[in-house]
């Protein structure tokens, strides 16, 4: 079942292939000079296509805004941001739109992708499966537990044909265990379907069992002060001793940075 | 299919039949009983306190009557044609000016919303309109389009209007943020973000407006038919007019009643049903 939706998926147009991302000396400074808040002071950050990277960093710095620039919602002060294809955004709320039942959320995103009417349904439906909702493609968002919508929110990114999926802090507001879950999902779709992503968490562990690299951001303003590679195979269900080590080494550095602020 | 992926499925699958809602459902018959006593019961009282007023003789019975004459005084009315007529007449115009409200207040909601000029001048413009008594319009209106269903009609849609521009207004005020980047992030940019978007997150707000732009126009249509009466038109208006002058109470009184029912079942069961589809949907309803 499951191969047979992400067939179709590779089938589709420009589907499959990450996309680069550069992010070159970024700032991003709010309000007017002399009594500004710098939010970001000169980011820098190279994703390669198909690479899964985490930013982790402690409250201010900057994550959510880094996110708004690369996704074209907001202007960065100075420095440039290089992507190509069609990007995806997923919130920490899955931000679904409660008017529409999950199928038709995917349905739209679709449509807003220039995908033609008479594949929309099956599409979508494709997309329902591959995130494991088939069934469920007739409620509405408010009838779905937050692990479940935040899984359609997935296929709905996905719907767009993402290059480069941002992930805002998405599984945050999950409990332990259906956080647990999202994760092997998660990776499953990213293996399948090998997309670029940029996941932005505060949550360590979640950082390393995840990404194949984990950059840490400074506060106020954000910079990012250390890059750790992550070289454990995925799948990585079972490999929780090697990612406990990774987890608590990244942990101390960010207390050194928090502890910075703490003057 | 990997034995290890299929538990990783079953298991994903189990939470997410544990984490779904148990919703208990109420039959037909249930719901429409647990709505209906109240309002039953808050009649009986209202009706027992007339009739206590009535014993007590605050004022001679054939200003007052009791609630008994006044009941078979309508179902006697309800079955003659003056009655029908009078309200399908009324009924007409409220339809007409409302129909007229609803269209152009959505369009100037529409052009508040699109262009951020406009908001600051015409929105307080608008809550000012609200605040005036729609009966002050009526000399002017009458003086412009003289004794006609116009001068009645213009000052429905002085009433009505303003609550269904606000309604949509107010709805598109407070949409979520995320939901407005969520659809930027998906392509909706221009008309495209109205039309899937910005609109649709707004109707539940602008089907409150509509449900307060009747009871203004109903109002202002009672209001109008006092004041401007047509030869040839008897419609409630006039017969509650003619009612006075015959000092016939009963009349006035069971006259009285279908307006108030009139307003009251458009409001429950048009506007009433659409708020309350609209809020199961969206999940703002609880049971």
């Amino acid at each position: 079942m499951t191969a047979t939706a992400a067939r179709s998926l590779d089938a589709a147009p420009g589907q499959g292939a990450g996309a680069r991302l550069v992010i070159d000396d970024v700032h991003k400074r709010y309000g007017p000079v002399g009594n500004h808040l710098l939010a970001l002071g000169g980011i820098s950050l190279t994703v390669n296509p198909g690479e899964f990277v985490c930013l982790v960093g402690a409250s201010g710095c900057g994550k959510s805004t880094l996110l708004n620039l690369i996704a074209g919602l907001d202007q960065p002060t100075a420095g440039t941001i290089e992507s190509e294809g069609r990007l995806g955004l997923l919130f920490q709320e899955s931000a679904l739109f409660p008017w529409l039942t999950a199928a038709q959320n995917v349905n739209l995103a679709l449509r807003l992708a220039d995908v033609p009417a008479a594949t929309r349904d099956e599409e979508a439906a494709n997309l329902l499966r591959l995130v494991h909702l088939q069934g469920f493609g007739d409620k509405r968002p408010h009838e779905l537990s937050g692990g479940m919508r935040q899984r359609v929110a997935l296929a709905r990114a996905l719907a767009q044909r993402a290059h480069l999926l941002l992930m805002d802090e998405p599984f945050g507001s999950l409990d332990a265990i259906t956080r647990d879950l999202l994760h092997d999902e998660l990776e499953r779709l990213w293996m399948e379907l090998s997309f670029t992503t940029l996941f932005v968490t505060h949550d360590v562990r979640e950082a390393v069992r995840l990404g194949d690299r984990v950059v840490i951001l400074s506060s106020r303003p954000g910079r990012v002060v250390e890059e750790v590679p992550v070289d454990l195979p995925h799948p990585r269900v079972g490999v929780d001793d090697d990612m406990t080590e990774i987890a608590s080494m990244i942990t101390r550095r960010l207390r050194q940075e928090v502890q910075r602020h703490g003057r | 299919m990997a034995a290890e992926t299929q538990a990783a499925e079953r298991e994903l699958a189990g939470l997410d039949s544990l984490e779904l809602p148990i919703e208990p459902r109420k039959s037909f018959g249930e719901r429409i009983w647990s709505s209906a006593w109240p309002i039953l019961v808050a009649v009986t009282i209202v009706l027992l306190l007339w009739e206590l007023a009535v014993l007590l003789e605050l004022r001679p019975t054939y200003v007052l009557p009791d609630p008994i004459t006044v009941l078979s005084r309508l179902l006697t009315d309800l079955t003659t044609n003056d009655l029908i007529l009078a309200v399908s007449i009324t009924l007409r115009r409220a339809a007409t000016g409302f129909a007229l409200a609803l269209v152009i207040g959505t369009l100037i909601g529409l052009a508040i919303v699109r262009f951020r000029l406009l908001r600051a001048g015409i929105a307080s413009l608008i809550t000012g309109l609200q605040t005036m008594p729609s009966i002050a319009w009526f000399p002017l209106a009458i003086l412009v389009f003289g004794l006609s269903e116009a001068a009645i009609l213009f000052v429905v849609i002085l009433g009505a209007a303003p609550s269904v521009a606000n309604g949509l207004i107010s709805g598109v005020d407070y949409i979520p943020r995320v939901l407005i980047r969520a659809g930027k992030v998906l392509g909706a940019h221009g008309l495209a973000a109205y039309r899937f978007v910005i609109l649709p997150a707004a109707f539940p707000s602008f089907i409150s407006g509509m449900k307060q732009a009747w009871a203004f126009a109903w109002r202002s249509l009672m209001a109008g038919e006092l004041l401007v009466i047509i030869a040839g038109q008897p419609s409630i208006g006039v017969r509650l007019q003619l009612s006075r002058e015959l000092s016939d109470a009963p009349g006035l009184l069971a006259t009285m009643i279908v307006v108030l029912l009139v307003g009251v079942v458009v409001d429950l069961a048009v506007f009433g049903t659409m708020e309350r589809v609209v809020r199961r949907r969206w999940g703002l309803l609880e049971a």
